[in-house]
């Protein structure tokens, strides 16, 4: 066994993995990663099932040591700095850190949370499947709480596979997909609309529990009680001050405010990676595209294994270099693998 | 055959799960269809549901779209929610001990005085009462109780408190709750339990179901320690009769 040493972590920075399901009923809290496709991404580099357990890195800077062996390790998610001692590391790939080596992450650049998926994945104790943190539940394993310098992972040696990069689908843009309910009906179309033609930003004061908006207050045609139902990642609820709460990962399972919208799955981890005074728009969907997305997107985290590519290999994503262009970014043509890092205007 | 009931209505909840709405407000006949819909899909399950989460007046069930769609599914709910909740025979019944009033009840005073009443009586319709688990949410283990004294009904704190206790027992509007693990609340707290409705490493982990019935009786604060202590190990302290 080799470990892996916290050598430094910012807060909002956890062990996260597809999240506790089963006992919502008992008022158990989900939790699980906030972007489920980067989290799928950086196990898949490392050989690990999709939602094996990970760390996921918050906003801030973050660094990782390589004790009693060597450890491989792959980064995907918000695009930041890697270096191990100076020499760059990309995002979406994989690398072996020797005994004694460190992996330093800077702030992230756009978006807010990278995945450090570790070869074999993040051993400990699971409650109802799951090792996720849940630190108002005192729930997660190895630490039921968020990580802090020190903690230490105890890791599978690194196998010594050749190092993979992975090409990611290119990226949605675009508004935020909604499907309208449970309770629009708590609202009229005047205020329908105005949720959905308005442009929001996140509020500072978020986390994993939700996502508060600012923009346009949004009125309730009876008041902002409803006896308490279910809710789901996603669901987006409207408060007495009429500011609308998107629910993530650390919600409540019930909630008394009645639910405008619910983010469709393809989009609820897009959303989580907007970051804070980022504008954007949100835009209602039928179910039936909300449901095809949905299938594409499980398809896609699927088929992740035949996106893997040796890392030594460089084909150039035309694509992806024409829209980080257009979108004022300076890319390497010859690093198509890592155009998404170099996000420097 | 017995006639079938109005169907509920089936609210999306984006594209992985659906709200099955009986009733908008808190209605015990609502409650008893959802729990019947939720033990109907338990015993015969339908392909594709991963998780049904009981509420007073609806039924959340979460789906994969991989396997049925919104529409598919819909048609194979509402036969079973339009058949009328089987009469409920065997409940499970809870009698929870409560430290009533002092430092683990800090609103009976004032609860009272806002009753035009003594904390005693208060004690005594709250202890009385015959309660059913309508649903557990919010926090684990976290049971939400109807059955609350009609003369107990009044409008939650103006401003809710931030940390609340553990095992706190509590009244807000029609409700009366169970907490188990520290949180904020708006409700009025009346007392606390020794007994911990969630417990990580204790067969059962959760002990109250929804469907439940509980009834309450007060202990004074020093049986409240030692049935703490007695629970912190492990021990589950509520007694069960089964009725």
């Amino acid at each position: 066994m080799s470990r892996l040493v916290v050598a430094s972590i910012g807060p909002a920075s956890s062990v996260q993995d597809g999240g506790r399901h089963g006992a919502q009923r008992y008022g158990l809290t989900v939790s699980g990663a906030m972007d489920r496709l980067s989290l799928a991404a950086a196990n898949t580099l490392v050989g690990n099932e999709p939602f094996a357990a990970a760390v996921e890195i918050g906003p801030f800077g973050a660094a990782f040591t390589a004790r009693d062996g060597a450890v491989r390790v792959a980064i995907s998610g918000a695009p930041r700095n890697a270096d191990i001692a100076g020499s760059p590391v990309a995002t979406d790939t994989s690398v072996t850190l020797k005994d004694g080596e460190t992996l330093t992450l800077g702030f992230a650049r756009g978006g807010a949370f990278t995945y450090l998926a570790i070869e074999g994945a993040i051993k400990g104790e699971m409650v109802f499947g799951s090792l996720a943190v849940n630190a108002r539940a005192g729930l997660g394993s190895p630490y039921p709480r968020p990580l802090q310098a020190g903690d230490e992972f105890s890791v599978d040696a690194a196998s010594g596979a050749p190092e993979l990069r992975i090409e990611l689908p290119k990226p949605v843009s675009g508004p935020i997909r909604v499907v309208l309910g449970p309770q629009d009906d708590e609202f009229d179309d005047a205020n329908k609309a105005l949720f959905l033609d308005s442009e929001w930003k996140i509020s500072a004061t978020s986390d994993r529990m939700g996502y508060r908006l600012e923009g346009p207050a949004i009125k309730h045609l009876h008041g902002h009680n409803i006896v308490s139902d279910g809710t789901v990642n996603g669901s987006i609820q409207v408060p007495g001050n009429g500011a609308p709460i998107a629910l993530m990962m650390d919600r409540g399972t019930s909630g008394g405010y009645p639910k405008i919208a619910t983010i469709i799955t393809a989009d609820v981890g897009r959303l989580a990676q907007t970051s804070a005074g980022t504008a954007f728009r949100f835009k209602a969907v039928s179910m039936a595209e909300a449901q095809d997305e949905a299938r594409k997107f499980a398809q896609a985290i699927k088929t992740l294994p035949d996106r893997l590519r040796a890392s030594d290999t460089v084909e150039l994503n035309i694509e992806a270099l024409s829209d980080a262009n257009v979108a004022g970014y300076a890319v390497s043509a010859v690093d198509a693998g890592t155009w998404q890092v170099t996000a420097e205007p | 055959m017995a006639a079938t009931l109005p169907p509920p209505r089936l609210l999306p909840s984006g594209d992985s799960a659906v709200t099955v709405e009986f009733s908008r407000t808190i209605d015990d006949d609502a409650n008893q269809r959802v729990l019947a819909l939720d033990k109907a899909l338990a015993a015969s399950p339908i392909e594709g549901i991963t998780e049904t989460v009981p509420t007073y007046r609806s039924l959340l069930v979460h789906y994969d779209p991989g396997k049925i769609g919104f529409d598919a599914l819909g048609d194979k709910l509402i036969p079973i929610a339009i058949q009328p909740p089987p009469p409920v025979t065997k409940a499970r019944r809870w009698r929870i001990p409560v430290a009533y009033g002092g430092e683990h009840g800090i609103d009976l005073e004032d609860v009272a005085k806002a009753l035009n009443t003594t904390p005693d009586d208060i004690v005594a319709r709250h202890a009385g009462g015959d309660y059913k688990v309508a649903m557990i949410g919010f926090t684990p283990g976290w049971s939400y109780l109807s059955g609350l004294d009609k003369s107990l009904h009044m409008s939650r704190r103006q401003s809710p408190r931030l940390l609340t206790p553990a095992g706190t027992i509590s009244i807000g509007g029609v409700q009366a709750g169970i907490q188990c693990l520290a949180a904020p609340s708006g409700w009025h707290l009346l007392g606390r339990t020794p007994v911990r409705t969630y417990q990580l490493h204790r067969n059962p982990t959760f002990l109250t179901e929804p469907g439940d019935r509980v009834t309450f009786f007060a202990i004074d604060h020093k049986t409240f320690d030692e049935m703490d202590r007695a629970a912190e190990a492990g021990e589950i302290v509520a007694e069960q009769v089964n009725a």
